[in-house]
């Protein structure tokens, strides 16, 4: 089977990612957007990694996870903090930072 | 060794099912109004590519993804989303002018972009990672090398960023208390106080009612006068509609009263 | 007569000529002291200051009587310092250079500036900015000893330029008068356009000789082109006229005459002054190469020499007088510098003879203002010979001294120089006569107005003597305007012969040629007339007049109104043109520039909206453009 195939799918799902990233304003499912794109890439890492024989793809990947993993902790937990302190998990309301 | 082409063909089936399965969760994430649907596609989604990652020959990967991914950080995820508010569901008015037809022109435009660049970019077979692992005698032991190997200080580093992950997750989520911890002694004060005001009952609040079958906790108590305890139900229970009218949990008894005192050839009311 | 021999090569420094360099050290560091011990220094900072010039004064002396010991050969002293700086082409070092020229210097300055300090300690008993008055005193001791005692033309403008802040600083001491804060500044302005003259003459050191080292300058000087060591000629000349008040640069040493009069007595009457004339006899080598500059010198001493002797006559304000006065014999020692060889000794000789009569009769005029409540106008005096004994006397002895009664110092030193005068030509002798009548002329007049004729003291005055620690440096300064000259007269010569190039025969001290006899007539006629003119009554006020040469002489012969119409006008109006130049062109184009990015800052400043979602859509955005502009740059 055509290895392309994978790499097109991680494509679609990882513009599926930015595409929610995008248009939601919760901060929780932007947050899953997220995780949706290093999915996607983690997919293309795999699949090369099938197709080179090579297993450094595979370890990069793992890597990803950890990374994610650490980072959702920090996020979510920035989530919460903000939500505590204004009631709101949109993202569109923590704008304060402009002109 | 596994002859290639069975594989292939598990392989082949595994994708066609799953890859739009897979765009299908995907979407159905972006699309949900409620972050609890959002949150369950996506874990869909990835139980998805857990079962390509198998047949990508990548047995760690799958077990990994669904442990840790779908199982700790979904599940993270769905903690977070109850306490930021399950109910509420996203208003699909844009706020910001244009955003929304920008925002698809640009994603196409990604797509297009990310389709044409990286999409064909493969041009052979795939060579498999049989060789890569047989030397160790598999995957995880394979996986084990480079880590220990070659990736070492990569993998020390990761320790420290999960470290400083978890402490930055407690320092952030602790709350700073404003108001002094009230303790026993203040709790009583402050209760005699508003029955002094007002008359308020000075006792715990009462239990939840016991019945023959039902003891469960929306289930309410009676008075002496066969009138309902509204206290002895949590309010939020009450308001959620899980109240129990007390008359249908009487029925069964009285239902058994009367079944009794028919086999007795007794008053029927003498019993009650 | 224009001798080569006269490139003396300075010999090494041992000894106590290693520690040459504390004469500059100690006035300096007190200086600072001084100036950042606050008041804690009130008490005794005067008292150190004096000690520290005292303390250069006894270093000097003992350097001056070991040059005396030794041999011709040997007695220029080379102290080698440090380096400034160099370059691949050049290179700056800070030696000094003690020899028998700056010597005398070294003692004129911290000699006559010790007298002044003690002198100042009466005089400033009052203000309550004495102790920083000192710390410029110093200040200025220092950079005049490291002017005379610089190895090189860069370290000597250092010392020229500090004498130039010392003396800024000390002409506006008293800054809240308007008149003085003028001055000061009018003093700096037009020394700079000297100090202009001094950088460009060392530039063309530079390009045509390669150093700036006063040995060395002067033996290749005779190797440049004749064009280039005229230019080069004129142009320390410029610098020199700026620092000593010659026409045309004198305007400002008139007005200098607001700093304390302790201040005009060192640095525009004995010291700073002569500086100019320092530097063309430092410089005799370039003027021995071209002629042409010589004369110009001469012509501009001359001149200047009637200028300053006409301004005095006129003037009723006794420290202008004096100040007109300075500028006079300045103009007799430029005009024996320009003379070449044969003057040049002659032109140190009445130079610290001038130092000693004018920083005397300048103490004396301070005494006066002292004792008149700082009137300075003459047409209030009067009839204070008796009221001021000491001041009377002493400032009696520097009058001898200037006008050249015989056996006085300025009896010799101004003499050889109308002799040398005569000898160059006799027009410039015949001026120079001139000048020594008028010069008896108007110090008489002054003399007669302040010490004679009748009272004229304005109400409440009360006339007294000053102190004693004013009074004793007045007598030391008046004994040494008497005898400094007889001292000098036969030694000067040979003790300057390999520093200025000369060697003249020996000069004796009674035998008075003709031209002796000469001057002593005309000076004799200048007297007669100034004591008949002013020996009766003095009107108390100015005079109405229509002598245009009167007139000329109290206008300070038009330098000021010459300067506004030739420089001020066309300078404003130039600065004003480019001022509104700038404001509307250049700030124009620069505030419009500015105006249209303000604009499209704020409308692009719309897109900073707060949004992260919108940032991320001008990621996505961005990346596209990127990817295109890549595939387009792959294309072509």
């Amino acid at each position: 089977m055509n290895p392309n195939y994978y790499l097109v799918l991680s494509v679609i799902l990882f513009t599926i990612g930015v595409l929610g990233f995008l248009l939601r304003r919760n901060a929780i499912v932007a947050f899953m957007s997220i995780e949706l794109m290093l999915n996607a890439t983690n997919l293309a890492m795999v699949n090369f990694s099938h197709v080179h024989g090579n297993l450094d793809g595979q370890v990069g990947t793992l890597m990803v996870m950890v990374v994610a993993a650490a980072e959702v902790v920090v996020g979510l937990a920035i989530i919460v903090t903000i939500f505590r302190t204004r009631r709101s998990a949109s993202v569109d309301d923590a704008n304060l930072l402009k002109y | 060794m596994t002859p290639l082409i069975p594989m292939a063909t598990a392989s082949v089936v595994a994708f066609w099912v799953l890859a739009p399965l897979a765009v299908l969760l995907a979407l159905g994430m972006v699309l949900a109004r409620k972050p609890v649907h959002s949150a369950l596609s996506l874990a869909g989604m990835m139980i998805c590519l857990a079962i390509l990652y198998a047949t990508l020959q990548a047995p760690l990967l799958f077990v990994v993804q669904i442990i840790v991914y779908t199982g700790a950080i979904m599940m993270l995820f769905l903690f977070v989303v109850m306490l930021v508010g399950v109910g509420s569901s996203d208003s699909t008015i844009e706020t910001i002018k244009g955003h929304r037809v920008a925002a698809v022109i640009a994603v196409l435009g990604l797509l297009g972009l990310l389709a044409f660049t990286v999409g064909g970019t493969i041009q052979r077979a795939p060579v498999g990672l049989d060789g890569a692992t047989a030397p160790f005698g598999g995957n995880v032991q394979a996986l084990a090398d480079l880590f220990f190997g070659r990736y070492v200080f990569l993998f020390l580093a990761t320790s420290g960023l999960l470290i400083i992950g978890a402490v930055g997750a407690m320092v952030l989520a602790h709350g700073e208390r404003i108001v002094p911890k009230l303790g026993q002694r203040e709790t009583a004060a402050r209760r005699l106080q508003a029955y002094a005001n007002d008359g308020s009952h000075l006792g715990p609040l009462p239990a939840s009612g016991v019945f023959a079958r039902h003891n469960a906790i929306q289930t309410p108590a009676l008075l002496p006068d066969g009138s309902v305890s509204e206290l002895s139900v949590s309010k939020t229970l009450a308001e959620r509609g899980a109240f129990v009218d007390a008359d249908e949990l009487r029925a069964p008894t009285r239902e058994a009263f009367r079944a009794i005192s028919e086999a007795r050839g007794h008053d029927a009311g003498e019993l009650e | 007569m224009y001798l080569l021999e006269t490139v003396v090569n300075p010999v090494a420094a041992t000894g106590l000529f290693q520690w040459a360099w504390l004469m500059i050290a100690i006035p300096l560091v007190v200086s600072g002291l001084l100036m950042v011990s606050g008041k804690i220094a009130d008490a005794w900072g005067h008292l150190l200051a004096t000690l520290a010039v005292i303390a250069s004064f006894v270093i000097g002396l003992v350097l001056f009587l070991d040059l005396l010991g030794r041999t011709e050969a040997d007695r220029a002293v080379r102290v080698s310092m440090w380096e400034l700086f160099s370059t691949p082409t050049f290179t700056f070092r800070t030696d000094l250079l003690v020899d028998q020229l700056s010597i005398l210097f070294v003692l004129l300055i911290t000699g006559v500036g010790a007298l002044i300090h003690v002198y100042s300690i009466g005089y400033m008993a009052h203000d309550e900015r004495r102790r920083r008055f000192f710390a410029y005193l110093n200040l200025f001791i220092a950079a005049m000893l490291t002017l005379v005692l610089a190895d090189n033309y860069l370290l000597l403008f250092f010392g020229w330029e500090g004498v130039g802040l010392a003396s800024y600083l000390l002409i506006g001491f008293w800054q809240h008068r308007k008149s003085a804060a003028v001055a000061a500044k009018k003093a700096f302005v037009v020394n700079r356009v000297g100090d202009m003259g001094m950088a460009m003459a060392m530039f063309i050191m530079l390009t045509q000789l390669g150093t700036v080292n006063f040995a060395e300058v002067n033996e290749r000087v005779s190797g440049m082109s004749s064009g280039m060591v005229t230019l080069l000629g004129l142009l320390i000349l410029v610098g020199a006229c700026g620092k000593s008040a010659q026409v045309p640069l004198q305007s400002w040493l008139l007005d200098a005459m607001e700093g304390p009069t302790p201040v005009s007595a060192l640095i525009h009457a004995a010291t700073m002054v002569t500086a100019g004339v320092y530097l063309v006899v430092r410089s005799h080598a370039v003027y021995a190469q071209t002629p042409t500059a010589a004369l110009v010198v001469a012509i501009v001493g001359t001149v200047t020499l009637l200028f300053g002797a006409w301004i005095g006559t006129s003037k009723d304000d006794i420290k202008k007088v004096l100040a007109g006065s300075t500028m006079s014999q300045i103009g007799y020692m430029m005009l024996a510098a320009g003379l070449g060889p044969i003057g040049t000794a002659f032109a140190i000789f009445h130079l610290i003879t001038h130092g000693f009569f004018k920083a005397n009769m300048f103490l004396g005029a301070g005494s006066v203002m002292h004792g008149m409540d700082d009137d300075v106008d003459m047409r209030h005096y009067g009839a204070l010979a008796k009221a001021m004994p000491i001041t009377f006397a002493t400032f009696a002895m520097g009058y001898l001294a200037i006008i050249g009664f015989p056996g006085t110092a300025g009896f010799f030193s101004k003499d050889h120089i109308i002799e040398a005068a005569f000898d160059k030509g006799l027009w410039f002798g015949l001026l120079a006569l001139l000048g020594a009548g008028v010069t008896a002329y108007y110090m008489t007049r002054l003399m007669m107005m302040t010490f004679f004729s009748n009272k004229r003291w304005r109400e409440g005055v009360h006339p007294h003597e000053s102190p004693l620690v004013m009074t004793i440096p007045l007598m030391v300064l008046a004994v040494m305007s008497i005898i400094a000259g007889a001292l000098m007269n036969n030694w000067i010569g040979g003790w300057l012969a390999t520093s200025t190039g000369f060697h003249p025969h020996e000069m004796s001290l009674f035998k008075v040629t003709p031209i002796g006899w000469l001057t002593m007539a005309v000076v004799a006629v200048g007297v007669v007339i100034g004591w008949w003119l002013h020996k009766s009554d003095v009107s108390d006020t100015v005079p109405a007049t229509r002598n245009p040469l009167v007139i000329a002489g109290r206008n300070d012969l038009y330098g000021d109104a010459f300067n506004e119409a030739v420089f001020m006008r066309p300078g404003q109006g130039l600065v004003s043109g480019l001022d509104s130049f700038d404001r509307t062109v250049v700030d124009g184009a620069v505030m419009g520039s500015a105006g249209v990015f303000g604009g499209l800052s704020t409308g692009l400043r719309r897109l900073q909206n707060g949004y992260a979602r919108s940032y991320a859509l001008t990621m996505v955005a961005g990346v596209l453009l990127v990817a295109v502009v890549l595939y387009l740059g792959r294309l072509a």
